[in-house]
């Protein structure tokens, strides 16, 4: 059984009362429960507690229709698309349908879930069957009380219909007599063709909190007698603790308390802003403890790893050697990109009251299950003793993966005996580490007379990457001779998990290069891309583990949509890639403003399986082009002595209004379930961009950020 | 500290703190007003924004001393009487938010600019939003959305 703690029991009891009857199905929302089933649930088995799902549906009889969204909502439309999907099978109103999640200080309901882009496509088939389990429960329901066959009734916006006698019921009026039907074990899907809500534009339903101010994100968070923290930690990756003179920040009006643990120096005070300034008044010294790197030695060390003779064999498929001796033309080019911070917008922060009896943690968190068990160790207690709530996330991009800061906040408030609410300012969240390694490609194809390319290398050389290479993606398998190695470089510098991980440097750079090789084979970019897909569907070279079909899919709608090669005046840079389950190709069209080459209108060509929520998926394909773009572009973050030289918006720079060119999002509709759209855009953006920028300067970008590149420089 | 006398969204607040403290913050921890977002602290992001005298301010370097006289719109004082304003309405017309946390300082930088420009260019409103970031980028809506408000305030 799912452990629901006894006070997110009470909770769920709360939030699932349906006062009066109608009916209340259990069930549990994504794959990380083992349960598939579903149950009525009724007062007996609330007040016991004996719950063994993660959400509920339920049918009041005044007919509103609730459901219970367990998932932290970063910003990807989890909280709308979900219900959407329930609402669907179950032939539901949507006016009437009203999504809840435990809100701040009210309820505490506990979620197992840790979302992310993978949400949709594992969630698919619960949601779909719990709607549907529900409508067939009603449509019993009515067809007993009009003493009909079940085959005779059917569902519409809200109702039960009996169309031969012209009688309807509403869902409300039918909730109590539909809890005391069986939950079927089978029930029959819809065809796809009957979907009225998936693939619909439906506003996120938390709009009206979000426009007027409410408090939904961690940093809201306010609790009686909390105090304020933030904390100083070491100036540099690779230095540690070494004295701390704490008397003039202790002076500071406000202040309450100075600690030191591990190599944190924290500031307990009355507001944010009095420990701020208190925390200018630490007089604290540091010592080295590691090697204390800067971007210089990163590029010297880049170096001497692509030339090394180590490195780990990713994929080997035929005798490259020999491909390689016997080529007409060889193509060699390295690409580079640089650490990069997540910078959500809400940084950093957790509220933590560890008491005696018992530990409150509240805040944005992505792995909730994960924060909680470590919080548990850190503390020497039963997880049990522990409640997390989520609150909205201001964005995450892959930083509120780590737990780091709750552990902080725990470790805190567990030192000073009182709830605390940790802060991290905008400097300590983009100094502070957890970043997008910085990663250097070396490429070499070789190619045979004919332009055919005949042999691939590639090796990725990072700092803290892990395996910055995907060795089974596009292009292998359409290559007969290949090789992939990666080689790492351990470092101080700490890194993570960012928005596309790997794949959104990894694109660019092999997207980037395969226009290189287009180029040297004479080739149109899209035509020799679609010569590679063919090769790999009639001659397969290893495992392939993308769709050739899905990927020329792509290929052929963003060609098509952009007008490809027939445009006066516009260079198009093209790019497509796989990751993430989805498939996106990207063309960028480059004219000619003031004499300056100019961005103008990036098109994009997405299979990620069925929409679901057309609203919520045209803006997660904006969202990541325009953060694909803006990142090839912009950002960058460097090392000096083991301190990021940047530390806040105005010197790292993100992407504004001004810079955003058009984006034409287009979805292909093969009514494949759907594989998740968070991430997949993103990839291809730089790719197409450098592409495009090449065809209209003749300069090649190699290096991240664009802008720092003198090949655009007087251009 | 020094207790201040503050007029926001109508009401009147009074708050014990420090002169220097940036009216944010008072508004976050003295006042629990919390939908005014801190992003960067230094200007930078427009997270902050508030209306001061009816125009936009970061509040985030705004000292609260400099706030004693002063008329405060936050973005918890735009609706009146249970109506949404305009550009309110036109946020959740486009279904603009994707995590919402920038969201409150595009509404308040939007509300203010429409109010002295109610017929913007495509332009104007690029240059008007330009100084608020949105780490989501859901540019393209926060613009439409300011043309689609500026049609209907007018
Ligand atoms: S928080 Fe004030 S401008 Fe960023
Ligand atoms: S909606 Fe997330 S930062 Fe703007």
């Amino acid at each position: 059984m799912t452990d629901i703690s006894t006070t997110s029991r009470r909770s769920f009891m709360k939030l699932a009362a349906t006062a009066g009857g109608g009916l209340m199905l259990g069930f549990s929302w994504t794959s990380t429960l083992a349960s598939t089933a579903m149950e009525v649930l009724t007062d007996t088995q609330l007040a016991s507690g004996n719950i063994n799902f993660n959400s509920y549906l339920s049918i009041s009889p005044d007919n509103i229709i609730t459901i219970l969204s367990p998932n932290p909502e970063l910003g990807q439309n989890i909280k709308t698309s979900f219900p959407m999907i329930v609402a669907e099978e179950l032939d539901a109103d949507w006016t009437k349908v009203k999504v809840v999640q435990a809100a701040l200080d009210t309820n505490k309901f506990e979620r197992q879930v840790t979302g992310g882009s993978g949400a949709v496509p594992h969630s698919w088939e619960r949601l779909r069957k719990a709607g549907a389990t529900a409508r067939h429960m009603l449509m019993e329901a009515a067809a007993k009380r009009w003493k009909v066959s079940v085959d005779t009734v059917s569902t519409e916006n809200g109702m039960v219909l009996h169309k031969a006698s012209n009688r309807k019921l509403s869902y409300g009026e039918l909730a109590t007599e539909a809890s005391k039907v069986a939950v079927p074990t089978e029930v029959k899907l819809k065809d796809q063709k009957d979907f009225k809500l998936i693939g619909k534009a439906i506003r996120n339903v938390d709009n009206y909190e979000m426009i007027t101010g409410k408090p939904l994100y961690g940093l809201d968070v306010y609790k009686e007698g909390m105090l304020y923290a933030v904390i100083q930690r070491p100036k540099a990756f690779g230095m540690k603790l070494k004295s701390v003179d704490a008397a003039a920040a202790k002076a500071v009006p406000g202040v309450v308390d100075v600690v030191t643990f591990k190599n944190n120096v924290a500031v307990v005070g009355t507001s944010t802003w009095q420990v701020n300034k208190a925390r200018k008044a630490l007089k604290v010294e540091y010592e080295a403890e590691g090697t204390l790197e800067s971007s210089a030695d990163h590029d010297r060390i880049f170096k001497e790893l692509l030339a090394g003779k180590e490195a780990t064999e990713r994929r080997k498929d035929g005798d490259v050697d020999t491909a390689f001796k016997n080529a007409a033309k060889v193509i060699t080019a390295e690409y580079q990109c640089p650490f990069l911070s997540h910078s959500p917008m809400e940084p950093m922060n957790f509220f933590a009251d560890v008491r005696p009896d018992g530990v409150e943690l509240i805040g944005p968190i992505q792995t909730p299950e994960r924060a909680r068990g470590d919080v548990a160790k850190l503390l020497n207690i039963a997880p049990e003793k522990i409640t997390l709530e989520l609150t909205r996330l201001g964005g995450g991009f892959g930083r509120r993966l780590y737990g780091d800061y709750v552990l902080e906040a725990a470790e805190l408030s567990s030192i000073i005996k009182k709830p605390i609410k940790l802060i991290w300012t905008r400097e300590d969240d983009m100094t502070g580490g957890t970043y997008r390694p910085a990663v250097r490609y070396r490429f070499e194809a070789a190619l045979d007379k004919k332009g055919n390319m005949i042999g691939y290398k590639l090796r990725g050389a990072g700092i803290n990457s892990g395996n910055p290479t995907r060795e089974d993606n596009f292009p292998s398998g359409a290559v007969e001779n290949l090789l992939i190695e990666s080689v790492e470089h351990k470092s101080p510098i700490t890194t993570g998990a960012w928005r596309a991980p790997i794949t959104n440097f990894l694109a660019f750079a092999e997207q980037a290069f395969l226009d290189e090789v287009a180029q040297a084979a004479k080739k149109d970019p899209i035509q020799f891309r679609l010569e590679l897909l063919d090769k790999a569907k009639t001659a397969p070279v290893g495992a392939i583990k993308y769709d050739l079909d899905r990927m020329k899919g792509v290929i052929t709608l963003a060609a098509e949509k952009a007008n490809w090669g027939k445009k006066k005046g516009v260079s198009q840079g093209f790019s497509v890639y796989f990751s993430h389950r989805s498939y996106v190709a990207q063309v960028a069209d480059v004219v000619m403003k003031d004499g300056k080459p100019t961005i103008d209108r990036i098109h994009a060509a997405v299979d990620c399986g069925i929409v679901v929520n057309l609203s919520g998926a045209y803006q997660q394909v904006r969202g990541g082009v325009i953060d694909g773009l803006g990142h090839a572009m912009y950002s960058n973050l460097t090392f000096k002595a083991g301190a990021a030289e940047q530390s806040n918006f105005n010197n790292y720079r993100l992407i504004r209004m001004k810079e955003v060119p058009e984006v034409d999002v287009h979805f292909i509709n093969n009514g494949i379930d759907p594989t998740g759209l968070g991430e997949p855009a993103l990839p291809p953006t730089g790719g197409a961009v450098a592409n495009a920028l090449f065809k209209a300067t003749g300069k090649r970008l190699r290096n991240q950020p664009f802008i720092n590149q003198p090949e655009l420089k007087n251009v | 500290m020094a207790k201040y006398k503050l007029q926001i969204n109508g009401r009147a607040y009074e708050a014990d703190v420090e002169p220097d403290t940036p009216l944010l913050w008072v508004l976050r921890d003295n006042l629990g007003l919390v939908g005014t977002k801190y992003g960067c602290g230094i200007a930078q992001c427009g997270a902050c924004t508030v209306h001061v005298n009816g125009n936009p301010m970061r509040s985030c370097v705004y000292p609260v001393s400099a706030a004693a006289n002063a008329t405060i719109t936050t973005i918890e004082g735009l609706e009146t009487n249970g109506k949404l304003h305009a550009v309110q309405q036109a946020w959740d017309k486009v279904d603009v938010a994707q995590c919402g946390y920038c969201q409150a300082g595009q509404i308040m930088t939007a509300t203010a600019f429409l109010s002295k420009n109610p017929n913007p260019t495509e332009a104007e409103i690029e240059t008007a939003m330009n100084g608020n970031i949105c780490r989501c980028g859901t540019y393209h809506r926060i613009r439409e959305a300011v043309a689609l408000a500026a049609t209907k305030l007018n």
